[in-house]
């Protein structure tokens, strides 16, 4: 399978990345040759293999029904939280106008 | 005085419990090599404060007669991939410039408790993408490694090439690595230096930023196999913060390590006989197997049969996992906002995703969009996650007739820095040795066994059974006993 201008288009609007003209003309043979060659996994025959979703058996576990277990990871850290947040406002993310 | 920076972790270690110098010595001496070489770019940002603070911690305590850690008084690198508290971590990208957490990753700090000291935060591949250390958004980071009689900045290796480059120059006794695809092992072997990537599981990823979660593990890389076994020792442990922390005690590797391998079987896997492998290679690989059977072990001819189709289906996988790992950079919790005069919500994750991303992860991020997206992910998703079941099914069936298995870590040396990027593929191909074992989520190691007619490093692979590091470092120590390898590069910077 490969890809064209307009499909690389689509799939960098789902990424939500903005691709420029000449940076969609450069990835699209990029992404074809990569493509190309993952191909021959076709050929491998998988009847009756199960894919793979934990490299090592391990179970999930449940945490301790405890309020604030690991204080590292608790709650009450909202100014923590927002420490990084570019555009921080009355303790909230802030983002551009979603609502008109 | 001896110079402090030619010694390695169990030599600092030692002497600063022995009282033969103090920890501020060591963390000064290294701090100073660490400011002079600037020229490797080896660090994002440098630490010394941080240094100097855990180094005065332990000395305090030696002087109060208190136990001294694992760690004690080593001063350290870490890749730019954990997060430190109070010190930007960036994962080498501009799109996390100037994020500075507010917490610490479990397996940085587990080495903070264990009397470790930070000289820095390492350049790497952007967020871990890369075998060359040129995608970084802070330059590349050089070798301190060059071919003989040329001047051209060679490549560390990546993911982890400011640890493998520090490493090898000698401003730092250590460093923390991670491996998704070879990231430890690949900048190892081309720096001459060690580097192990235990089972997937035993070092905590929280706090790691993530590339792709099933394969991401953490490792050291340090000059020596006995300082392999301290640090990772540290290093592991289990994590109720990690989902998938292995919740099994943390054998003591350092105090096990043995170079005798009476009773052990050595795979040869067939299929690492690859075309395009360099003659070098190929002859230190034999030797390497001399060298196991020198310390006891039997070398039995094993088949992997699965191992060309296990490049492919990373090339699935990890940028699948990836694009989904990196929707979280959208300009509003942390990091990098773009946002244009006028725009709204939707634009503004595009546009500062297309400012805070490089090429090659863009590239994957879209590799891995156009895998999951609808109609196609059986084709490729699925497909990949079957054969990656073969490939740790073909592991499985090898364990009926060894204990290990020995091959190359790299199908070439170092490669000069701009050499290899026409083509995202022929980069991807570097990694063809290191992946089976990351898709398996198996311990795998690289020891320094030779230099090349040229004058650079070559690694030789070990993989063992899954939680099985011992076996792996014990034959790790069996080859650099006999290798012999104590090259180190010479200082041009």
């Amino acid at each position: 399978m490969s890809v064209t201008k307009q499909e690389v288009a689509k799939i960098a609007g789902l990424a939500r990345i903005n691709l420029t003209d000449d940076e969609l003309d450069q990835m699209v043979p990029e992404l074809n040759n990569i493509l190309a060659w993952v191909e021959q996994l076709g050929e491998v025959d998988v009847s009756g293999i199960e894919p793979m979703s934990a490299v090592i058996p391990n179970a999930l576990r449940l945490r301790a029904d405890e309020v604030d277990a690991d204080p590292l990871t608790g709650g009450g850290k909202r100014d923590a939280v927002l420490a990084n947040a570019p555009a921080a406002e009355h303790g909230f993310f802030g983002v551009p106008k979603v609502i008109e | 005085m001896t110079d402090l920076t030619k010694l390695g972790v169990k030599a600092i270690r030692d002497g600063v419990r022995e009282g033969e110098f103090t920890a501020r010595e060591v963390a000064t001496s290294f701090n100073a090599a660490v400011a002079e070489a600037a020229a490797l770019n080896a660090f994002v940002v440098t630490t010394p404060d941080h240094a100097l603070a855990a180094a005065d911690a332990v000395d305090a305590k030696r002087a109060a007669g208190d136990e001294l850690g694992a760690m004690a008084g080593v001063p350290i690198g870490m890749k730019d991939l954990f997060a430190s508290r109070g010190v930007q971590t960036t994962a080498a990208s501009h799109i996390l410039e100037g994020f500075t957490p507010e917490y610490e990753s479990t397996v940085s700090q587990n080495l903070w408790n264990a009397g470790a000291g930070m000289l820095g935060k390492l350049n790497l591949d952007q967020f871990a993408m890369g075998s060359s250390n040129e995608t970084s958004h802070f330059g590349n980071v050089s070798s301190p490694w060059r071919k003989e009689g040329s001047n051209a900045a060679m490549s560390p290796g990546g993911s982890s090439g400011g640890s493998s480059s520090a490493v090898a120059a000698r401003i730092a006794p250590a460093a923390t690595g991670t491996d998704t695809g070879g990231s430890i092992r690949q900048p190892a072997a081309f720096t001459g230096i060690c580097g192990i990537k235990p089972t997937y599981g035993r070092c905590s990823r929280w706090g790691v930023v993530a590339f792709a979660s099933s394969l991401d593990q953490a490792g050291p890389m340090a000059r020596s196999v006995e300082d392999c076994a301290i640090m990772l020792g540290a290093m592991a442990g289990f994590d109720p913060k990690d989902a998938t922390s292995l919740k099994m005690d943390v054998p003591d590797w350092e105090s096990a390590l043995s170079a005798d391998l009476k009773g052990k079987r050595v795979g040869i896997p067939k299929e690492y006989r690859m075309e395009g492998t360099d003659a070098a290679i190929i002859a230190s690989w034999e030797e390497g197997k001399a060298w196991l059977k020198d310390a006891g072990a039997e070398i039995v001819d094993i088949a992997l049969p699965h191992t060309k189709y296990a490049l492919p289906a990373y090339y699935i996988i990890a940028p699948a996992e990836a694009s989904s790992n990196l929707a979280r950079y959208d300009g509003v919790r942390y990091g990098l906002r773009d946002l244009p005069e006028g725009s709204g919500l939707q634009e503004m994750y595009a546009a500062t995703r297309e400012a805070g991303f490089g090429d090659e992860v863009k590239r994957r991020i879209l590799i891995g969009t156009y895998v999951l997206s609808a109609g196609f992910y059986d084709a490729y998703y699925n497909q990949a996650q079957k054969v990656r079941a073969l490939v740790a099914q073909d592991f499985e069936q090898a364990w009926e007739t060894c204990d290990l298995i020995l091959a190359p870590t790299t199908p070439t040396a170092s490669f000069p820095l701009g050499s290899l990027n026409d083509d995202p593929l022929t980069m991807y191909l570097n990694d063809v040795f290191a992946v089976p074992a990351s898709l398996a989520g198996l311990p795998a190691m690289s020891v320094p066994a030779a230099l090349t007619p040229e004058g650079l490093p070559l690694g030789l692979q070990l993989v063992g059974k899954p939680f099985d590091e011992q076996t792996v470092l014990n034959a790790g120590l069996a080859i650099q006993q006999r290798s012999g390898f104590d090259h180190a590069p010479e200082k041009w910077w």
